[in-house]
């Protein structure tokens, strides 16, 4: 009975726990068992936090005792180790944090807790988030709960193997690049990154900070909203916030997408896509316009130019960040010789070769004579990325795409050529460019079972709007009811 | 090939980094690599182009220039590798 707990979603849960059937000590207790039981094999925690969570489990219990609390009082949760937890270690997946204890909360994290959540530990992510497998994480790989041979994605990959594996209610993760989207994709549960600036960035440990946004990672779109619900909003820890009202993203759903216009990006479709992707996503089509979505085919013309600008911006950003981890103020150093030779020795040890090849890339052209070319250059591009996008939502409300361009990889399989790698973010790059909210929903399984995941985007703010898709499209399908099999 | 060998070692020593001799020998094929691939960039006219930073622009954000409270000395040394009397220690500069 308790395992069976863990399969709710978060608005089948939240219920119970108000209505007092299920204690969140009970809740969090089933998860807590479930890590331990099935986790080894997994491995989606990089921490998990027993006495913490039970802490909270039991203050969220108070508090529903008293009658008081929200939809994410005492629901047991998951956080990528890229954001600050107050007292509770948070390593980046990098050896250079591995005993780093923040000193305060992310700003999602103290409105989570705020809300009551359970925070069941952290979870494993590319080092850095640099990275679309996991591989990249220096305490060891994530398995996809629905093939273990397979990498769960990336870089959020803990969070979406833990979802998938029910063990977490739901999960936050940052997404780039893709890294929220891709992983939620790879392992057939619900991903959205809001638009850049819709949730406050405040702790989350900088990648890219023209791109990086966290979002949520949930088992259903209604969680999803749920999530975002709690953690959208301007904060003044984060300049770069937007201040505009947060709308209710639980409001839309269930409101039928009848005459909603829905472009079809024709780049999105072209050579290098996995012809059993192509066939589940156009199958997805078809199941949007049977619910009466109006469906149009749009250009995005600059689309090849995508992942070229955003490697040049990301990788500069992620030299400019980096450089704070010299062995000084907090995280590793290496012992011995001046101050020049320890900074070089600790950076060297501390960091992993995927994140001391961007730093390189990123140093080379942010270097004397080659901004211009390298930078700048990019940031023009991704303006007329962005054009691509306002000409496309002037004619259509949201657009369909797959999310990636194979189900999910094998381990191993392109650990050698970083090229590759970075390719496999080529249709989710294009909306932290853009600034634009995404989602990916499950939307099919290979013959193999992979999942396979749709993409919806939207203009600008429109969550909601992308939810309300979203959710149209899931309850109108039966693929967020298969589950891998777990031992 | 964009990269030789030597700027990649001037690379390695402006961002703080000291490579070992095999790893040399993989940066620079795979900087090449991918310095090759992002050229691709250059054929694209963005004459007149502004550069994009934010998806909503947020211009001049200001606050009060008030005092509010900050982390305690003790808590931001909690993580330093060395300390002595409330202070981070470096190894020796001159």
């Amino acid at each position: 009975m308790t395992d069976d707990l863990t399969r709710l979603s978060i608005s089948a849960l939240a219920p119970l726990l108000a209505r007092r059937e299920v204690s969140p000590v009970e809740a969090a207790r089933a998860y807590l068992d479930a890590i331990a039981a099935r986790d080894p094999e997994i491995h989606a925690y990089l921490t998990v936090d027993v006495e913490g969570a039970l802490a909270q489990a039991q203050a969220a219990e108070a508090r529903l005792a008293r009658g008081e609390g929200g939809p994410l009082t005492g629901i047991p949760l998951a956080l990528k180790d890229v954001l600050a937890t107050k007292g509770l270690r948070t390593t980046c997946a990098s050896r250079i944090l591995e005993n780093f204890v923040p000193p305060f909360d992310a700003t999602v994290c103290s409105r989570l807790r705020q809300a009551g959540a359970v925070f069941l530990g952290k979870v494993n992510m590319d080092e850095f988030a640099m990275g679309s497998s996991t591989e990249n994480s220096a305490f060891g790989i994530t398995r996809n709960p629905w093939h273990r041979d397979c990498i769960p994605g990336g870089s959020s990959g803990g969070s979406a193997a833990a979802v998938a594996a029910h063990l977490c209610a739901g999960s936050l993760g940052s997404d780039t690049g893709g890294s929220i989207r891709q992983p939620a994709s790879h392992c057939g549960v619900v991903g959205l990154k809001p638009t850049y600036g819709r949730v406050s960035r405040y702790g989350l440990v900088a990648y890219a900070s023209s791109l990086d946004q966290i979002g949520p990672v949930a088992k259903e779109v209604r969680d999803a909203a749920l999530l975002l619900q709690a953690i959208a909003g301007h904060d003044p820890r984060d300049s770069t916030s937007i201040p505009a009202p947060v709308p209710d993203y639980l409001e839309n759903l269930g409101r039928e997408i009848k005459g909603l216009k829905i472009g079809v990006p024709r780049e999105y479709f072209g050579a290098g896509l996995d012809p059993e992707v192509e066939t589940a996503v156009r199958a997805a089509l078809r199941t949007l316009e049977g619910l009466g979505a109006d469906l149009m085919e749009v250009s995005l013309p600059h689309t090849p130019y995508a992942v070229a600008a955003y490697y040049i911006i990301a990788m500069a950003e992620a030299s400019s960040n980096l450089a704070r981890y010299d062995g000084v103020k907090y995280g590793f150093r290496a012992p011995g010789g001046n101050l020049l030779e320890m900074y070089a020795a600790t950076r060297t040890q501390g960091f992993g070769q995927e994140v001391r090849r961007r730093i390189m890339l990123g140093t080379y052209t942010l270097s004397a004579g080659y901004y211009e070319a390298y930078y700048r250059k990019a940031s023009q591009v991704r303006t007329l990325i962005r054009r691509d996008f306002d000409a496309a939502f002037a004619s259509c409300a949201l657009l369909a795409t797959p999310v990636a361009p194979t189900p999910a990889f094998k381990i191993g399989e392109k650990t050698d050529d970083p090229l590759t790698m970075y390719l496999s973010d080529i249709f989710t790059i294009s909306a932290n460019l853009a600034g634009i909210p995404g989602i990916s929903v499950p939307c099919g399984l290979s013959r193999e079972g992979l999942p396979i995941g749709l993409q919806l985007l939207g203009p600008p703010l429109g969550e909601a709007e992308v939810l309300q898709a979203a959710y149209a499209f899931e309850q109108a399908t039966e693929f967020h009811r298969c589950q891998p099999a777990l031992a | 090939m964009v990269l030789s060998r030597e700027e990649v070692l001037h690379v390695a020593q402006l961002a703080r980094l000291s490579l070992e001799e095999a790893e040399v020998d993989l940066f620079t094929r795979q900087l090449n690599d991918i310095l090759e691939y992002v050229a691709a960039l250059q054929a694209v006219d963005t004459t007149g182009v502004p550069p994009m930073t934010h998806v909503v622009p947020v211009w001049n954000v200001f606050r009060e220039d008030a005092v509010t409270g900050s982390l305690p000395r003790e808590e931001g040394l909690a993580n330093a590798p060395a300390r002595e009397e409330g202070t981070f220690v470096v190894p020796r500069i001159i």
